[in-house]
């Protein structure tokens, strides 16, 4: 079956998909937007967060087919996602309007880091607060965590827990991933 | 063919930053992990690539009497099935030590899930219909489970025919290895004795869970080879291991590392590495293989489960008499790591303690359970949850506290290993315990708030099962001892390739090296290397891949210690290079050139007092310096058979831990409020990094205290809970906070006085955790996990 | 496998008429598990997320109709006052990402004896509204379970909505995993006082073929409660009757052995939850009671 739906607000068209197929299985294999992770895929784990018209859900878990017409925001999309918000634009995903660098996954030059990329304030906490290791959880994370403080700009630590006890991380022991949610929290207070 | 989408790329770091060894300097794969472009294995593409699907054995011990894989072949979309009869060359077997493990089961299959047949199709569904038809018939045999059954007279072989090199040495054939140690004398010793106390432990069969499952891209080349995309723990292990079974020489099988989502040992067997080159080699088609969670179980070895038998005694005074103690572990269908796990074991069955007079004999078993091998703390996980309970039975006993007693008994330097060998660095045993003991207490009952309880700080956190009732606040300690690198005379190198040149203007540094990257962070750490020792800011880490030397597998705490010395120990061979470029050119015009001692600093060559003698962009111009050396740690050497004496470790490592529990216990649920920590690391290259690796391997260590296990049915040893709904790791809810202590006290053998750091803090925080469950319930509790079942009287089956 | 995308109620209906076999998806979370681990390869896929109506809830005068798809996340923060114990039960299912998209609908339709709203429905007193092209009825939320993973509904039938009563007293809802979250139920406990019928309702999870209530616990309290006046003078709930009352709850078990728990460790949770949710929901009764007395 054909499905169209908008992808970090550009219009995508995956042909021949099985319909069994989960948008995870859409996005990193027929979209070529491999950052949503496929570490259970059975709910357990968060790694495929992504939005689904704004509200986070386990990407593992919604029929491919559930998708058409509607709007999911990756983490490659979560720098300009962010950036909107940060504008006053749209927070709901939903806009469909223009994002530049919606990014179309491919491999990059030869010597790269990304450095100079514009990363959300999530981003960027989390690579500051050494939060990152292997790295296989942390899309699902940055998807979780920017949508909690999106709702909730001054958690407590019990507030971040509870956001984030859908999100399984094995490197890290949770202490840095915390302190990047607190280090984006207050960043986010003082740019207020 | 061409690269496929995903291929590891060069990784520069270091135009703004400082970044030499002793800082936190972030991770130059942080912006690409952020963003989701960094490509781990599974996220590999290829144009008109195939997915391979394995089909794998639905009993555990059984004859195949019938293979028939035409219904599977005539399906449309198909490209290959394949068995062990297509393999193509005479060496059908694989093995990290010892070549047990068949590539596709021969005639008979030796525990759940294991790969019996190989299927390439067009799409994964596609593969897995068409494994689904593939018909196998087996005759099922009886199941070998634990000590009993493996060593009864009768008992069937689960390998017959040994005739690896511990065969030869072993009781049992259904023994992997034996190791015994015996120092002293015990039966005088014991006499000395004021209180013996005894135990019988039990420890579960803990899984990695890495996140990323096994996965991986194999592309046929227009030579006849074929280049791997992989995620491993040691690629020159791998290729040892695969070649030889493709029929391939080694240089027409190219290895390189893609991102790997964590390993913790569960990567240092082949899982689909084979079997992704046979279909690509088979159908010249790339073929793409990667693990759902409910394989991934199936797909590496896991920690060893292990009883253990104790016994120790103790004069009045405190003062430890002797210890007895037999460790079985049991090593499944195949060996893997079991005879170095086994090593382990016994030569660190006695913690870090001072004992004169021991007798210790540790042995792997063969059963016809999942395969175990290496996991983060390897063999010396096992020992430390029950020789921490002995040390607190026993403090109990003489109405001593637990950490004086343990402080009493602490080794020091100097101290003899049961080995025979002395601890040559520091060992600050009974330091990290003070340190970790005088770390302020969390404040009683957290969980009251002025509006009640709130949930998420009590036991059973949002699913409302307490406000507070039968909530017993409990503390226990535990330190332990690990060695670091591989032991008993293994040749344990890495190899490191740097090259210095001048870009744009700038000095710039490339570093390359084979070793698998799985999220401790060695990429920083080798930048940080290349920027002290070349006193360059620009560092490029080349991707990892066999075009290189070794640098030996990514586990027992060694990458830093070993690959990063071999990074520095190259760093030193291009700096004498440069400065022999700088002599030839400007040594006439300044005399410090050929008397002082010369340092690579800003960019800039500079003598040890602080005058700059030039820029190295002038020193080196168009030339290009580059060096490529394989670097060694001290030898070690193999335990005596018999008397297990021998200097087999190179370095230990060690942790001490004190946990805060609240236990309910009525229901039995636990709460870990937290678990602080002291660990000694001789020298924080990266102390972000350093604190990563420890709240890391505490809570691996918290997940086997009370929730990890996987389930081997007993009666036909099949595995009942192989996904994430009923194997449990910590979510964020079930893991407290973590404070670190670290303690930097320089070994002078190592690189910078380093320590491996990565697996003490998992031995000590398992049996901290037990011990503040016994303080809190005052049961006694000789198994992990401990679960519900066990602190309420309600494990036994009703029927 | 096709997959069917109903725009409408009706069109639902039709096909599931159609096709019987026809397994519907909404939030997915049960489904798409079984088909990510290759358990299930249904004929039609039928997705339920274009119907608005079932996401959407009414509160009326006795009852609250539930939309079968409203996520778990709605119910937790708008009907806390309306549906207490069916409140917290949400709080407890999995994660933030599963609660975003499960809803009651897929409980009911899996028929798991570990799903988490069952003990809450059973004790709070729920009708599920199903229908199919033949027409639609309303099952007593005691006549839906009928045996492990079963319930009452034709081939043909599809649950729009729970209409759950609302409460008139206090409801707890408590659930044993060894997990402290995302973590399924090893056994779980509902129960519900009802002072305008001065009755209590319970509801057990996980420790049964299906999810039950403990009958013989309720008539044992209902009486105890009634003989000594409780209800009216608002006094503690003696231990002797605490303790028979989790007796009896336990005693209506018939657990099974398995990964997630002994069958012993089981009936003996059910017993200590039994306890903590009357003594937690009794003391709010009083609570309330000098409340309104002090007002009075």
């Amino acid at each position: 079956m054909r499905v169209n739906f908008t992808v970090n607000g550009r219009p995508q068209e995956a042909d021949d998909v099985w319909e069994g197929e989960s948008l995870l299985y859409v996005l990193r294999e027929r979209l070529g937007l491999p950052g949503s992770k496929n570490a259970c895929e059975q709910g357990e784990c968060g790694s495929c967060t992504v939005r689904l018209d704004g509200v986070p859900v386990c990407s593992c878990l919604v029929a491919a087919g559930q998708v058409e017409g509607r709007e999911v925001v990756t983490v490659e999309g979560l720098a300009d996602y962010a950036k909107q918000r940060a504008e006053g634009g749209c927070a709901t995903g939903a806009c469909g309007t223009s994002l530049q660098n919606a990014q179309q996954w491919e491999a990059k030059g030869d010597s790269h880091t990304g450095e100079g990329t514009e990363l959300s304030p999530i981003q960027q906490a989390f690579i500051d607060a050494g939060a990152v290791q292997c790295g296989f959880c942390t899309p699902g994370l940055l998807v979780a965590a920017d949508e909690m403080l999106e709702r909730n700009p001054t958690p407590t630590d019990a507030d971040i827990r509870e956001a984030l006890s859908g999100n399984l991380c094995r490197c890290t022991g949770y202490e840095k991933i915390m302190d990047a949610v607190r280090l984006a929290a207050a960043r986010q207070g003082e740019a207020v | 063919m061409s690269s496929p989408n995903g291929t590891p790329t060069k990784i520069t770091q270091g135009s703004q930053t400082k970044g030499g060894i002793g800082e936190s300097t972030l991770r130059p794969d942080g912006t690409l992990k952020v963003t989701g472009e960094f490509a781990y294995s599974s996220d590999m593409w290829h144009e008109d690539m195939l997915w391979g699907q394995i089909l794998r054995s639905t009993v555990a011990h059984a004859e195949i009497v019938s293979i028939d894989t035409s219904e599977a072949l005539a399906t449309p979309g198909v490209y290959a099935v394949l068995t062990y009869d297509d393999l193509p060359t005479d060496v059908k077997n694989y093995g990290l030590e010892i070549q047990d493990t068949p590539v596709l089961a021969h005639g008979k299959v030796r525990h759940h899930g294991e790969p019996v047949a190989i299927v390439a199709a067009d799409h994964p569904e596609t593969a897995r219909r068409a494994a689904a038809k593939i018909k196998v018939d087996y005759r099922e045999l009886p199941v070998i489970t634990d000590e009993a059954s493996a060593t009864a007279p009768d008992a069937i072989l689960v390998h017959e025919n040994r005739d690896d090199h511990h065969a030869g040495h072993v009781p049992h054939p259904n023994i992997v290895h034996r190791q015994p140690i015996v120092r002293g004398d015990v039966a005088e010793a014991r006499k000395r004795a004021d209180v013996i106390v005894e135990g019988e432990y039990t420890f579960g069969m803990q899984d990695q869970a890495f996140l990323g499952p096994e996965s991986g891209l194999a592309v046929p080349e227009e030579d006849g080879g074929v280049h791997l995309y992989i995620a491993t723990q040691w690629l020159h292990s791998d290729l040892r291991q695969i070649a030889p079974v493709l029929g391939l020489p080694e240089d027409k099988v190219r290895m390189t590392l893609s991102g790997v989502g964590g390993a913790f040992g569960g990567r240092e067997d082949l899982s689909m590495q084979i079997h992704a080159c046979l279909l690509a080699l088979r159908t010249g088609k790339p073929v793409k293989i990667v693990y759902n969670r409910f394989e991934s179980f199936f797909g590496h070895v896991h920690r060893h489960p292990a009883k253990l038998y104790y016994e120790h005694g103790a004069t009045k005074d405190g003062k430890l008499t002797h210890m007895k103690c037999r460790i079985v572990l049991d090593g499944g269908a195949y060996a893997s790591a079991s005879p170095a796990v086994v090593g382990n074991a016994s030569s660190l069955s006695v913690g870090p303690y001072v004992i004169d007079d021991v007798d210790i004999e540790a042995i792997a078993l063969y059963t016809n359970n999942p395969p175990c091998g290496a996991m983060r703390g390897f063999g010396a996980v096992q020992a430390c949850f029950a020789y921490e309970a002995q040390m607190d039975k026993l403090a109990k006993r003489l109405g001593m506290d637990p950490v004086e007693f343990r402080q009493l008994n602490a080794m020091e330097q100097g101290t003899l290993m049961p080995t025979g060998q002395p601890v040559d660095s520091p060992a600050p045993v009974a330091e990290l315990l003070r340190r970790v003991k005088a770390m302020p207490m969390p404040p009683e009952r957290q969980w009251e708030s002025s509006e009640g309880a709130d949930l998420r700080e009590l036991p059973g956190g949002l699913s409302n099962t307490t406000h507070g009732e039968g909530v017993v606040r409990g503390v226990g300690y535990a330190v332990g001892i690990k060695n670091v690198g591989f032991s008993e005379g293994f040749d344990d190198y890495s190899t490191a390739k740097v090259r210095m040149e001048v870009v744009g203007g700038e000095p710039v540094v490339t570093v390359h090296t084979a070793m698998a990257e799985v999220g401790q962070g060695g990429v920083t750490v080798h930048a940080q290397i290349a920027r002290t020792e070349l006193g360059v800011t620009q560092v490029t880490i080349n991707p990892a891949d066999t075009r290189v030397g070794s640098a030996g597998s990514t586990s027992a705490s060694r990458q830093t210690y070993v690959t990063g010395g071999a990074v520095k120990n190259a760093c030193e061979l291009v700096r004498e290079k440069v400065l022999e470029i700088g002599r030839r050119k400007f040594g006439s015009y300044h005399p410090a050139w050929a008397t002082a001692e010369l340092l690579l600093e800003g960019g800039k060559v500079v003598t040890d007092g602080g005058e700059v003698l030039g820029d190295l962009a002038d020193v080196l111009e168009d030339e290009v310096v580059e060096v490529e050396e394989e670097w060694r740690h001290r030898p070690t050497e193999p335990f005596d058979l018999r008397t297990g004496q021998g200097n087999g470790h190179v370095q230990y490592s060690f942790a001490a831990h004190r946990a805060v529990v609240e236990v309910d216990t009525e229901l039995g649920l636990v709460k870990v409020i937290e678990l602080a920590c002291a660990q000694d690391v001789g020298k924080a290259l990266n102390p972000l990094s350093v604190l990563g690796q420890i709240q890391g391997g505490t809570v691996q260590g918290l997940g086997v205290a009370v929730m990890e296990e996987i389930i081997v049915d007993p009666k036909t040893a099949k595995v009942k809970n192989p996904s994430f709904t009923d194997y449990l790791i910590p979510t964020i809810l079930d893991t407290p906070t973590i404070p670190v202590d670290v303690l930097e006290l320089a070994d002078e053998y190592a690189p910078y006085g380093l320590r491996g750091i990565g697996e003490a803090p998992t031995l000590s925080s398992t049996p901290a955790v037990l011990a503040a469950i016994r303080n809190a319930t005052g049961l006694e509790l000789n198994r992990t996990p401990v679960r519900p079942e066990h602190l309420t009287g309600t494990s036994l089956s009703e029927a | 496998m096709d997959f069917l995308r109903p725009a409408s109620w009706e069109e639902a209906l039709a096909a599931k008429a159609e096709h019987p076999t026809a397994v519907p998806i909404a939030g997915g979370t049960d489904v798409m598990v079984e088909i990510n681990f290759d358990h299930r390869r249904p004929e039609y896929l039928m997705d339920l997320n274009r119907i608005g109506d079932l996401s959407e809830w009414e509160v009326g005068e006795e009852s609250v109709r539930l939309g079968a798809s409203v996520p778990y996340t709605t119910i937790m923060e708008n009907l806390r006052a309306e549906l207490p114990g069916l409140a917290l039960a949400s709080h407890t299912v999995a994660s933030p990402q599963i609660r975003n998209r499960g809803g009651v609908g897929g409980n009911l339709g899996t028929a798991s004896p570990a799903g988490d709203a069952h003990p809450a429905l059973l004790a709070a007193g729920a009708e599920v509204e199903v229908e199919s092209v033949r027409g639609s009825r309303r099952i007593p939320i005691d006549e839906f379970y009928t045996g492990v993973k079963r319930n009452a509904l034709a081939p043909d039938e599809l649950i729009r909505a729970v209409h759950v009563k609302k409460a008139d007293g206090p409801q707890q809802f408590s659930k044993v995993g060894t997990r402290n979250a995302m973590v399924i139920a090893v056994c779980a406990f509902g129960l519900a006082l009802h002072p305008r019928t001065r009755t209590v309702r319970t509801g057990i999870g996980s420790a049964a073929p299906t999810p039950v209530r403990a009958k013989a616990a309720e008539e044992f309290l209902n009486a105890a409660l009634e003989e000594g006046g409780f209800w009216d003078n608002g006094k503690i709930i003696t231990p002797s009757v605490a303790k028979q009352f989790a007796d009896l709850c336990s005693a209506s078990c018939n657990p099974i052995d398995d990964v997630r728990g002994t069958a012993s460790y089981r009936r003996h949770a059910v017993g200590v939850m039994a306890r903590r949710t009357l003594t937690w929901t009794w003391e709010s009764y009083r609570g309330t009671r000098r409340t309104t007395e002090g007002a009075a």
